[in-house]
């Protein structure tokens, strides 16, 4: 019965929806602050009958009640717990369901933040954020619905897909939908302001955590995602160039040039109009991610349904929103008042080429994605766009950026000096260079890429905090000082520099990968396979019986150069109701580099194939990326206001150009 | 009842949420703090602070105070301009509208979506039953789980695979029973009832067919045990299958004649006798209500019909051949396997599946 009162509260949802688009809009217009605070109540009512819908589908899935179609077909009784919850989103339509949580959920916060947010412009952004619920709240109750019932109750599950029965799928998900959605209200935000025709510092006050927040997310949701396909699939590759993940990296560069577009509208009420373009993008980009995985269009393990009807709804979904909001955005944008003024050389100026490099990142991995999709829809050929594209394409736009990255950081506002910037980084220039010859000294004759990419990494991390050390201490300070000065910088200081040393931790797990080996060889009990000076010896293999799968571990014993570390288990499952076999990797982590073992097939003799790969400090990849995420997580707490603090000029600037 | 009495509070609560900011007007007419010009004041505010700590110079605190004083000003300038137009007839009229539109959208829109694709029968006749069977399946799903892990570190105990091999049918696992029974026949050894049960697994994962390794099982077991009822009952089967309708006929009429009084499969076996047009059951013996012949018939009919006029997908064909064969009439499936394969001449994965199905069905005079 709950399963029905589940799906009544989303049909209710749809209509409290379309009362939060259409009243706060028309208050807004009228100036009749009565209808506006409609806007906050209907929020948060919309909130509450989407979780109480979620609420009801998740018992359905707990109690395992095989008379809703959606839990038969991804649930099974003898499922650990865990997995019966996270399997509520490791399906089309329970996903779907999970985007509308997230979506509201952030729709009732703002409604919530009743003293900080204008009413003007909080009517206007849940009247957008409304909108959007409405498109995909239709697009699950007319496509994809999870409360389908089955009567007679099925007496079994068909049981998850065994690749999503992992801790990653519980995690993975809410992170980045937390990340994809947390834009739709930047995107929200952006269409009111668009809509009032108001645009200032205030806004991007409010929208900062916004997109602060949705971008430390995406980031996590994106690294918790790339390891979880590390260590899953066995091809012991982090970053396939596949178009989902392509699909999620798109908003992520948008978002990053989003969070730093912000701050210069913050701080300088400059780089309006791009703002909110980039604002539109991010999220557009957000909804084309969707419908690339939602709609069957590409094949992978996150195409859980392929069907037509759904890419059509979501293809509608797509131009509705992007269509109107860029015709909103070509009518509108040019009523807005223009900002400061900036000289090219300045910490804005870096920004605008921070965002120019990303944009254009992201643009390479858009046709990248695109491309092979047209030429097959319009000539029917197959072509894979894979790594060598992106080497040749993304990664020459992606080094400038990074080269720059660090003097970007320490220029200062409005009017910034090259000469003295490049001074104060010298010493950084300097151990970088210096890493980068002793790496090439000690390896003689390995591959060029890895001290290169690693000097690069050392260059952001130190340059990064280079400047946490320029603003607390000069010669002759006592570190006692200059310690307590660096603790009372302002945190959004801190959050730069954290998330940049992230940036530069992963350009230095990225570039050893370059160092990594691998070995490949069947093997019987006893015998053993080598990668480097890494050698595993097959011991035993262990056959066993969980509720849901049945699995052969090998169990390995991981030596180097001849001397035993440890032992390490990898496994081959074959889950019971769909047949379905799958390989789990065996990883043993030795500082902050990974030994890993997967199976292969069993030969007829009894030996077994297995892929040994030793990847050198491929942590890092990862660690950084959290580090990352720190960063703006705190910056975020930082709810100073941003003062813009001009230096009165000494001599005329050359040429102020406009900010737009 | 009780649920629409749930679904009622509910969509009540949702009007609600509407109605309930349409009736506080005074209160919210004049905001407390507006949030635009509050901002300029905590920056101004702020860049005081700052200076003390001695974070901002004497002269950078000056311009940075007057760049925000001038947007104060003109914020300022926007609120006074906004005047909110609250009160009054107008405001009234807006206001009732609004209501209006939340009491009709909000319950028509839920109704008619849950209406058109939930399932609004169920709240009148809720499946009761499903709670107890779910204890019932829970406590299965522990022993075989149990048995599963025993076997897993003792494959050799026949007497287990035995076990667990008919529950596994229950649940509807047949290829896992017929692996279960192979493995009681190899560890257990052969007997009449074993090697039965064995081939009557095959049999099921067919679909009703009596396949060559199935038939072999079943002449074993009759072997075994003269008065084994199922083999010889499933040996009956086959020779119906394979056209052999008087061997059939004669098989049954054994079964019939050595069975005791009173045993349960007697009206089956009456039931074949006469779909094969023999003697007619006795009134009254037919005492289970079972799908007859000619239920069975019927569908097979419409399924032919339907793939005749407006073709269909190779397993579709596959099955009609495969039911043909079943009910014993060896002709029309022939004549189906030719015709499907004029129908998907152009699919050749279509032709194979129908090849195959000919294969298994030994259906030689079909081939092309």
């Amino acid at each position: 019965m709950l399963v029905e009162a589940g799906h009544y509260a989303l049909a209710l949802a749809l209509g409290l929806s379309l009362i939060q688009f259409i009243v706060p809009l028309w208050g807004a217009r009228a100036s009749d602050p009565v209808l506006m605070s409609v806007a906050p109540a209907t929020g948060l009512a919309v909130f509450g009958c989407v979780a109480f819908s979620f609420l009801a589908l998740t018992i359905a899935y707990v109690s395992s009640d095989f008379s809703v179609l959606n839990v038969v077909q991804n649930s099974h009784s003898a499922k650990p717990l865990i997995y019966k919850i996270s399997g509520v989103w490791g399906n089309h339509e329970g996903s779907m369901l999970l985007w509308i949580l997230i979506l509201t959920l952030f729709g009732a916060v703002v409604a919530l933040a009743k003293n900080s947010i204008p009413l003007r412009l909080q009517a206007n952004t849940l009247a957008v954020q409304a909108a959007v619920t409405i498109a995909f709240l239709l697009f699950i109750l007319l496509t994809s619905n999870p409360f389908t019932r089955v009567i007679p109750a099925a007496a079994e599950g068909q049981d998850l897909n065994p690749l999503l029965q992992d801790p990653g799928l519980a995690i993975h998900p809410p992170l980045l939908y937390i990340g994809y959605v947390g834009f739709s209200i930047s995107f929200a935000f952006a269409i009111a302001a668009l809509i009032d025709g108001r645009i200032d510092a205030v806004w991007a006050r409010i929208v900062r955590p916004w997109t602060l927040g949705a971008w430390a997310f995406l980031t996590l949701g994106i690294a918790m995602g790339s390891y979880w396909a590390y260590y899953e699939l066995g091809w012991g590759g982090w970053w396939f160039w596949d178009p989902v993940e392509n699909a999620s990296l798109m908003p992520w560069l948008a978002g990053t040039a989003l969070v730093h577009s912000t701050v210069v509208m913050e701080k300088r009420d400059a780089l309006k109009v791009w703002t909110i373009l980039l604002a539109i993008l991010t999220f557009s980009l957000s909804l084309l991610g969707t419908f690339l995985v939602r709609s069957g269009v590409l094949t992978s393990v996150h195409s859980f349904a392929v069907d037509p009807e759904r890419g059509t709804f979501i293809l509608g979904i797509l131009i509705l929103f992007i269509g109107g909001s860029l015709a909103l955005f070509a009518w509108r944008a040019p009523m807005l008042k223009q900002g400061g003024l900036f000289a090219p050389v300045s910490r804005e100026g870096a920004l605008v080429l921070n965002n120019l490099f990303l944009a254009t990142a992201c643009a390479t991995v858009l046709i990248g994605t695109l491309y092979p999709l047209a030429l097959e829809v319009v000539t029917g050929d197959k072509i894979s766009v894979g790594e060598p594209f992106f080497n040749l394409t993304f990664i020459p736009l992606v080094l400038p950026l990074l080269l720059l990255l660090p003097l970007g950081q320490t220029l200062a506002w409005k009017r910034g000096n090259f000469l003295g910037t490049a001074q104060r980084l010298y010493a950084v220039f300097g151990i970088s260079i210096l890493v980068t010859i002793a790496l090439f000294a000690y390896e003689h004759g390995g591959p060029v890429a890895a001290p290169l990419g690693i000097g690069l990494g050392v260059y952001l991390v130190l340059g990064s905090l280079n400047e946490i050390v320029t603003r607390s201490w000069s010669k002759g300070t006592p570190l006692s000082v200059a310690w307590r000065k660096a603790a009372n910088l302002p945190r959004s200081t801190w959050g730069t520099a954290l998330a940049h040393a992230g940036v530069g931790l992963t350009v230095i797990g990225i570039a050893a990968t370059a160092w990594g080996v691998e070995g490949l060889a069947a093997v019987k009990v006893g015998g053993s396979v080598k990668a480097g000076n890494y050698e595993a010896r097959l011991e035993r293999v262990v056959p066993r019986i969980e509720a849901n799968f049945r699995e052969d571990a090998a169990v390995f014993t991981i030596l180097r150069n001849g001397q035993a570390l440890g032992t390490l288990e990898s496994m081959k499952r074959l889950y019971v109701t769909r047949g379905m076999p799958t390989t789990e990797a065996g990883i043993m982590t030795i500082g902050l580099g990974q030994v890993y073992a997967s199976l292969g097939e069993v030969e007829a003799d009894g030996s077994v194939g297995v892929r040994l790969y030793y990847k050198p400090l491929v942590l890092l990849i990862w660690i950084g990326s959290l580090i990352m995420a720190l960063g703006g997580g705190i910056s975020l707490t930082d709810r100073r206001l941003r003062i813009g603090a001009p230096v009165p000029a000494k001599t005329a600037p050359a040429a102020p150009v406009p900010a737009e | 009842m009780v649920i629409w009495i749930i679904l009622l509070l509910m969509t009540a609560a949702a009007v609600m949420a509407v109605l309930w900011p349409l009736s506080r007007h005074r209160s919210l007419a004049a905001q407390q703090v507006d949030p635009d010009t509050q901002f300029y004041r905590e920056q101004i505010a702020e860049i005081e602070r700052d200076r003390e700590r001695g974070a901002l110079l004497a002269s950078e605190a000056e311009a940075a105070k007057a760049e925000a004083g001038r947007r104060l000003l003109r914020a300022t300038g926007v609120t006074a301009a906004d005047a909110f137009a609250a009160l009054g007839e107008p405001a009234l009229r807006r206001r009732r509208a609004a209501s209006t539109l939340a009491l009709s959208v909000v319950p028509i829109i839920g109704l008619a979506l849950y209406g058109a694709y939930g399932s609004p029968q169920l709240l009148t006749h809720p499946p009761e039953q499903q709670a107890r069977e779910q204890g019932d399946r829970l406590d299965l799903m522990t022993a075989v789980t149990q048995i599963e892990t025993h076997l897993a570190q003792h494959p050799q105990d026949g007497r287990g695979w035995e076990v667990v091999a008919p529950v596994y049918i229950r649940m509807g696992r047949i290829e896992d029973a017929v692996k279960a029974y192979a493995s009681a026949v190899r560890y257990l050894g052969p007997s009449a009832e074993r090697l039965a049960n064995y081939g009557e697994a095959m049999v099921l994962a067919k679909d009703g067919l009596v396949s060559a390794e199935a038939q072999k099982a079943f002449e074993q077991s009759a072997q075994m045990d003269k008065a084994a009822f199922k083999a010889r009952y499933y040996l009956a089967v086959a020779a119906e299958q394979d056209g052999k309708v008087d061997a059939a006929k004669k098989a049954y009429a054994e079964i019939l004649d050595t069975s005791p009084e009173g045993a349960p499969w007697i009206s089956v076996i009456r039931q074949r006798i006469a779909s094969l047009g023999g003697e007619q059951p006795v009134a009254g013996q037919a005492d289970e209500p079972q799908i007859g012949a000619a239920d069975i018939a019927r569908m097979v009919s419409g399924l032919a019909e339907r793939l005749e006029n407006q073709g269909g997908t190779p397993d579709e064909w596959a099955r009609l051949i495969r039911s043909y064969a079943v009910l014993g009439q060896r002709d029309k499936a022939v004549a189906t396997a030719r015709r499907a394969r004029q129908a998907l001449a152009q699919d050749g994965a279509g032709l194979e599946t129908i090849d195959a199905m000919s294969r298994e069905l030994k259906l030689t005079d079909a081939a092309p």
